[in-house]
């Protein structure tokens, strides 16, 4: 990684202070409170336990948090456009096609009623306006494409015939195929088994670097994300308390993430008893910075 | 171990008498088992699944959760066994009459292990236990079920796509493929990463990390 240089080129996407509460019945749950980085043309790792805002920071940057939901931002840029700015007709022309989401559950994001070769068609012909025939082959290419084992059965088969892992995969295929400039991807291969795991993910990686996309990769998987991403997000309670560049990970300093790190067990040190987190006041205020993420 | 589809469930389904459709023999605590178990059967072998939050009964508060067994097998000290085990899984009594949707993934997986241990079983068979918890709460499950395991000599078969969960847990490993065990191992060997067959090699090399070149030359083994 040559990462003197992302700092010096424009910022693909630039988040400053999001905020998002919901308020329900009985409080006010502040799911982000003040996130703030900026990406290029790289994949950049979220991680974080459940419930520390993941999902909701990458839903907010496109505008999917839904009331009560309440998001506050003092910018969200994307490719020099203020995405705040935005009507929701114009927002519509970034959403789907300059920046796709692979949600974190794939079964609500298809449509149960459609089969799934005709929705991957219909996302390829909104892009391109692709003759059927087009759209059909290209689809089974791209159902091929992240190993979708039997794509002709997949293309005539209904959201709930098909296994989780391959509702992902099908999720993936059509979050590419619009050939976005931004991916965010949250937990998206989380159902698939680790060789499948690494063989979709190569895809994503090599339209990275083949085409510069960026990519926003959400994971609570310590140890993927320092593999495969170019930098690092900790967050913790909708804080972001550290960023760093992946390779560094393992030496992270923010006590959140050591404990993180500490509690996985490790093949190369067995231990007898595996260290729990504890959980400490301070963590809801400090940041560490290793890397200028923003 | 192995492949998503390989066969890891249906193993543990079997054994533990969930799917009655098997040939061959399986011989638990020196009894050969038929397609049926019976009931005293789930006094020596239970199972934990992997989803926290699909195993519990949503209406159905940890109380009855944990008394249901108890009623089956006409057991006498319910208080105290309650009790008992809600404090061994590290769940305080203030726990006993919450609903699932109050509790978190990792304090549902500990009433699922409460609830698989109140029979005092010899066996229990641990189909990916915390796979879907987060590494903290996984940290705690795993140190609750080795500390079981020690105090109540227990025996685990425990399915895991994690390799460092599985050294930190098991002292021998078996892979499978397409339905069969195709090598089993110890876990020096897997500490050793020396393993004899191209597609355990494949496996581990996978859940080592992301790896562009090593990506290139995966096969396919079925
Ligand atoms: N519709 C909602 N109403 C109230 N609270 C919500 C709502 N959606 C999310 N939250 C809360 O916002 C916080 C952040 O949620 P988010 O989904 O971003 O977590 P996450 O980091 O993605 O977790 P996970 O790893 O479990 O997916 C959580 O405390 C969650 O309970
Ligand atoms: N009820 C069922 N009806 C038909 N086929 C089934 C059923 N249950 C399992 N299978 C098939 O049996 C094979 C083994 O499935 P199993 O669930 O044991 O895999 P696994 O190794 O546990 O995979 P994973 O890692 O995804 O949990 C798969 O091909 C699966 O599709
Ligand atoms: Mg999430
Ligand atoms: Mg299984």
């Amino acid at each position: 990684m040559t990462g003197n240089s992302l700092l010096s080129e424009k910022p693909l996407l630039e988040v400053e202070d999001l905020h998002v509460r919901f308020h329900t019945r009985t409080r006010i749950v502040e799911a982000v409170r003040g996130v703030s980085f900026s990406m290029g043309r790289e994949k950049v790792g979220i991680v974080g336990e459940s419930g520390s805002g993941k999902t909701i920071t990458g839903r907010s940057i496109l505008r999917l948090v839904r009331p009560p939901g309440e998001v506050r931002a003092k910018r969200i840029e994307f490719d020099g456009i203020d995405l705040l700015g935005l009507s929701d007709q114009e927002f519509r022309r970034i959403r789907g096609k300059r920046i796709t989401m692979v949600m974190q559950d794939p079964k609500y994001s298809l449509n149960p009623v459609m089969k799934i070769g005709k929705q991957v068609m219909e996302a390829y012909r909104l892009h391109t306006g692709a003759s059927r025939r087009q759209a059909r082959q290209k689809a089974l290419e791209m159902l091929e494409a992240v190993r979708i084992r039997d794509p002709e059965r997949v293309f005539n088969a209904y959201p709930h015939e098909v296994s989780g892992g391959m509702g992902q995969r099908i999720m993936i295929a059509m979050m590419l195929i619009p050939e976005p400039d931004l991916i965010i991807a949250d937990e998206p291969t989380s159902a698939l088994d680790v060789t499948v795991q690494m063989q979709v993910l190569a895809i994503m990686d090599d339209l990275v670097s083949q085409r510069g996309m960026g990519m926003l990769f959400i994971s609570h998987d310590l140890n993927l994300v320092a593999s495969f991403c170019d930098r690092v997000i900790i967050m913790y309670a909708g804080r972001i308390v550290e960023t760093c560049r992946a390779s560094e990970l393992h030496n992270a300093r923010h006590p959140y993430t050591r404990g993180l790190l500490a509690s996985l067990p490790r093949i190369d040190a067995p231990v007898a008893e595996l260290p729990v987190l504890k959980r400490r006041e301070e963590w809801k205020t400090d940041r560490i910075d290793h890397d200028l993420i923003r | 171990m192995g492949e998503s589809g390989s066969g890891k469930s249906t193993v543990l389904r079997a054994i533990s008498g969930l799917n009655p459709d098997w040939s061959g023999r399986i011989t638990v605590l020196g009894r050969q088992q038929g397609p049926k178990r019976e009931k005293a059967f789930y006094k020596n072998v239970q199972m934990v699944f992997q989803d926290p939050y699909a195993s519990l009964h949503p209406r159905h508060t940890v109380d009855r959760v944990l008394n249901e067994p108890l009623d089956i097998h006409g057991i006498g000290d319910k208080e105290e066994r309650i009790r008992a085990i809600l404090d061994d899984v590290g769940l305080g009594p203030s726990f006993r009459f919450r609903y699932p949707h109050q509790l978190s993934g990792g304090q549902r997986q500990r009433v699922a292990i409460a609830r698989a241990l109140i029979l005092e079983p010899r066996i229990l068979l641990l189909d990916e236990p915390t796979s879907a918890l987060d590494v903290s709460v996984q940290a705690e499950i795993l140190n609750l079920l080795n500390r079981l395991k020690r105090e109540r000599r227990l025996t685990y078969i425990l399915v895991s796509h994690d390799l460092a969960v599985i050294a930190h847990m098991c002292e021998r490993l078996a892979v499978m493929n397409a339905g069969s065990i195709v090598e089993e191992m110890s876990v020096d060997q897997l500490r050793r990463a020396a393993p004899e067959k191209d597609y355990t090699r494949q496996l581990l090399q996978a859940s080592l990390g992301y790896d562009r070149e090593t990506v290139r030359h995966f096969t396919r083994y079925d």
